[in-house]
């Protein structure tokens, strides 16, 4: 059994990854898979304390989380369509018209 | 069925006042019920007015007898130890009263029917009428001093109310105004009259009789006696038109002629004469000088109006001043003691009969000719025959000729002056008699003989008008047989008396003189009126007819010395007050509310509209500053979300961690 402290910390470096991923990328699309990074990072949080506690209402809320993120994939991706059929481009610092 | 009344006749003392209550509630009535009432509501006073003359008969009836006075009262208040009753005390005098105050209103609530048919206040007048039928009632019977002083006042009220009824009329209104006051002259020393009475027992009574018998016994001190004997003649003054007072009393004949009739005979001015009678003991027992003055002041007041009556034109205002006189008369005979007291109250009962009657047979002139001055008038006689032969026995009455009934009671007075050997006031009645038989002969020359002088078309009045004026003539030739002392007659005498019943024997002598004095009045007044001129004949008088025609400029020293003077000072006082204190204050109110209003408007416009401008502008100029963050690249609400979620993070894990 892989011990919870190197999970912990896996998950933290994938978090953060996706953090990178969501403020630094340009494209829309990488955006989006940085956020589903952030999610199952998230999960995999859920998940470890799960096992560690022996109990089993962090996989349910996991697979909650899962389905959330499939959800939110979804309308992100048709969201990244439009723009692109709009503006044709999906660079998200050029969608800057919501300002002031 | 002799024997029934006799059994019942005491008992009907103890109801006299009910007779006093009847016209309260016929007032009342009337006011309530009186406009939907058909006739429009004189059915309720003369109702009650008849009820309470038949009453009265029954009261007379137990002094016919030979009754004693009765006495009964209920507690009315109590002030510390002093207690006030409400109650009656009925003696000769009190049912005599009685008889004339309900017979007189009686005949004049009758004929006021017809007088005042159509008049716009035709039921106000009925009410006004039967309350002041009611205060004379009360003071009639009133047993003490606060009880009667309530009638008294009422009555000064009603008479303005009743002289002021036509108040249209500026004149009206000023007449009614000028007798209110005038009585009011007179009525603040009445009062005081009492409270020197009440103080003088020591605030334990005020019961007529008791302080009566206090009196007589001597228990009170003889300086307050004096003092309230000569405050309770100033009331008489005032309300029985005496000299210095008596000038109300002509200017009330802007009334309604009832009303005139009703005040001259009845109740206002016999009320004064009555007041007397009532408190008797207190007159004779004090000080003599307070009879000297009343006799003073009678011998003045009847000579100098029976003067005055000489020159009216107006037919009330000649009534008027002989009625003036003949209170004189009234209180000439009370200020001769015990020997004039019945001489005097006698005079009251047949004057109240004959002047009503003279006074109706005016209205009833005035009424078919409109006018009331008798330039306008002449030859009535044929027109208005009942008038002219009722009003004749009237004025024969009033003159003094026999068998009538001011002989008897005006003989006696002039014999009783020259028997208890006042022989000035002897001198002065005897005049009197004369002039007043002159200036009625003139009345009766002018208005009924002649040629009509005037521009209408005169008629007899309607039946309402003439019924009392028949009964009051009936009244006029009867009422004086009740003390004929030539026949030995001294029914009025049983009835109303102080001390000892003493027959006076009839002197022929004196007799005969008063009857040529009225002769020779009437002479005197056929020689000069029993032709029609055109001149005035006593305008020959040269400065003296001024004097009279200005009525001693008595009017006219009132207005310049007491009415100007003080209504100017008063009035410039007032302005005064006015200007200076009144629109200081006002003003000072203004400029305090201008000044604070100031201040609360700098207060609005700096700090409080500073403070909402300044939440506006500088919610404006931070969003101003702050819209800038809001710059549309999401990366960037996403950095700033996650640097302060790191910060939160932060600062939960600090604090949890300590």
């Amino acid at each position: 059994m892989i011990r919870l402290p190197l999970i912990l910390i896996f998950s933290a470096v994938l978090f953060s990854a996706g953090v990178y991923g969501v403020l630094a990328r340009r494209n829309a699309v990488l955006v989006l898979m940085s956020i589903e990074l952030m999610l199952n990072a998230v999960n995999l949080n859920l998940v470890g304390f799960s096992a560690s506690l022996r109990s089993l209402t962090g996989q349910v809320f996991a697979l909650f989380v899962i389905a959330v993120a499939a959800a939110e994939a979804g309308i992100g991706l048709a969201i990244v369509i439009l723009i692109f059929r709009n503006r044709e481009t999906i660079n998200v610092d050029e969608v800057n018209l919501l300002k002031w | 069925m002799v024997a029934a009344v006799v059994r019942v006749a005491p008992g009907l003392t103890r109801y006299a006042w009910v007779v006093a209550v009847l016209p309260v509630v016929s007032a009342v009535a009337t006011l309530f019920f009186g406009r939907r009432t058909p006739g429009r509501g004189w059915i309720y006073g003369v109702s009650s007015l008849s009820a309470g003359f038949l009453l009265a008969l029954g009261v007379l009836w137990h002094f016919v007898q030979g009754g004693a006075p009765t006495s009964a009262s209920v507690s009315w208040f109590q002030v510390g130890p002093f207690r006030t009753d409400l109650g009656q005390y009925v003696d000769g005098l009190t049912a005599v009263m009685l008889i004339i105050v309900t017979a007189v209103s009686l005949a004049v609530h009758v004929y006021s029917i017809g007088y005042m048919r159509g008049d716009s206040r035709f039921t106000w007048f009925y009410v006004v009428l039967s309350l002041f039928s009611a205060a004379m009632l009360n003071v009639v019977i009133a047993d003490n001093l606060f009880q009667l002083l309530v009638g008294w006042e009422v009555m000064g009220l009603c008479s303005y109310l009743l002289i002021g009824h036509w108040w249209e009329d500026k004149t009206n209104s000023n007449a009614a105004i000028k007798a209110f006051i005038t009585t009011r002259v007179g009525d603040v020393p009445f009062l005081f009259g009492i409270f020197a009475l009440v103080f003088a027992t020591g605030f334990t009574t005020s019961n007529i009789q008791h302080i009566g018998q206090m009196v007589a016994r001597g228990d009170l001190s003889g300086t307050l006696l004096l003092a309230a004997a000569l405050l309770l003649f100033g009331g008489a003054v005032g309300k029985s038109a005496q000299f210095p007072l008596y000038v109300w009393l002509p200017d009330a004949m802007a009334g309604p002629t009832p009303v005139s009739a009703l005040i001259h005979a009845a109740t206002m001015v016999a009320a004064g004469v009555y007041m007397i009678g009532r408190l008797f003991q207190v007159f004779i027992h004090a000080d003599h000088i307070v009879l000297t003055v009343m006799a003073v002041v009678a011998a003045i007041t009847m000579l100098a109006s029976a003067l005055l009556a000489m020159v009216q034109d107006d037919i009330k205002r000649v009534l008027a001043y002989s009625t003036i006189s003949q209170l004189a008369y009234m209180v000439a005979g009370l200020s001769m003691g015990g020997a004039g007291y019945t001489a005097g109250l006698f005079h009251l009962f047949t004057h109240a009969f004959f002047k009503a009657l003279l006074f109706l047979c005016a209205g009833s002139v005035i009424h078919a000719a409109h006018s009331n001055n008798m330039s306008e008038m002449g030859g009535l006689r044929r027109a208005m025959p009942i008038t002219f032969v009722t009003f004749a026995i009237g004025a024969a009455a009033l003159a003094g000729i026999p068998p009538l009934a001011g002989f008897w009671s005006k003989d006696e007075i002039i014999s009783t002056a020259f028997h208890q050997g006042h022989y000035a006031l002897w001198a002065v009645t005897l005049v009197t008699a004369v002039i007043t038989a002159f200036y009625m002969m003139r009345v009766v020359l002018l208005t009924f003989f002649g040629e009509y002088r005037g521009s209408g078309h005169p008629h007899e009045s309607p039946s309402s008008m003439t019924g009392p004026l028949v009964a009051l003539a009936g009244a006029s030739v009867m009422v004086g047989f009740l003390n004929a002392t030539a026949f030995n007659v001294h029914l009025f005498t049983e009835w109303v008396h102080v001390g000892a019943v003493e027959h006076e024997p009839f002197n022929y002598g004196f007799a005969a003189i008063s009857i040529v004095g009225a002769l020779l009045g009437l002479a005197a007044g056929y020689q000069l009126y029993g032709r029609w001129r055109e001149r005035e004949p006593l305008a020959a008088l040269g400065p003296a007819y001024g004097l009279l025609q200005r009525k001693y400029y008595l009017d006219d020293l009132y207005l310049k010395g007491i009415v100007l003077p003080i209504r100017d000072t008063a009035s410039a006082g007032v302005d005064w007050f006015n200007r200076s204190i009144l629109d200081g204050v006002v003003h000072g109110f203004a400029l305090t509310a201008r000044g604070l209003s100031a201040v609360v408007n700098l207060f609005d416009r700096t700090v409080v509209d500073g403070a909402v401008n300044g939440a506006g502008e500088a919610a404006g100029a931070v969003g101003g500053r702050l819209r800038y963050v809001q710059s549309g690249r999401v990366q960037f609400y996403a950095a700033i979300l996650l640097f302060f979620g790191i910060v939160g993070v932060v600062v939960v894990a600090v604090a949890v961690s300590r």
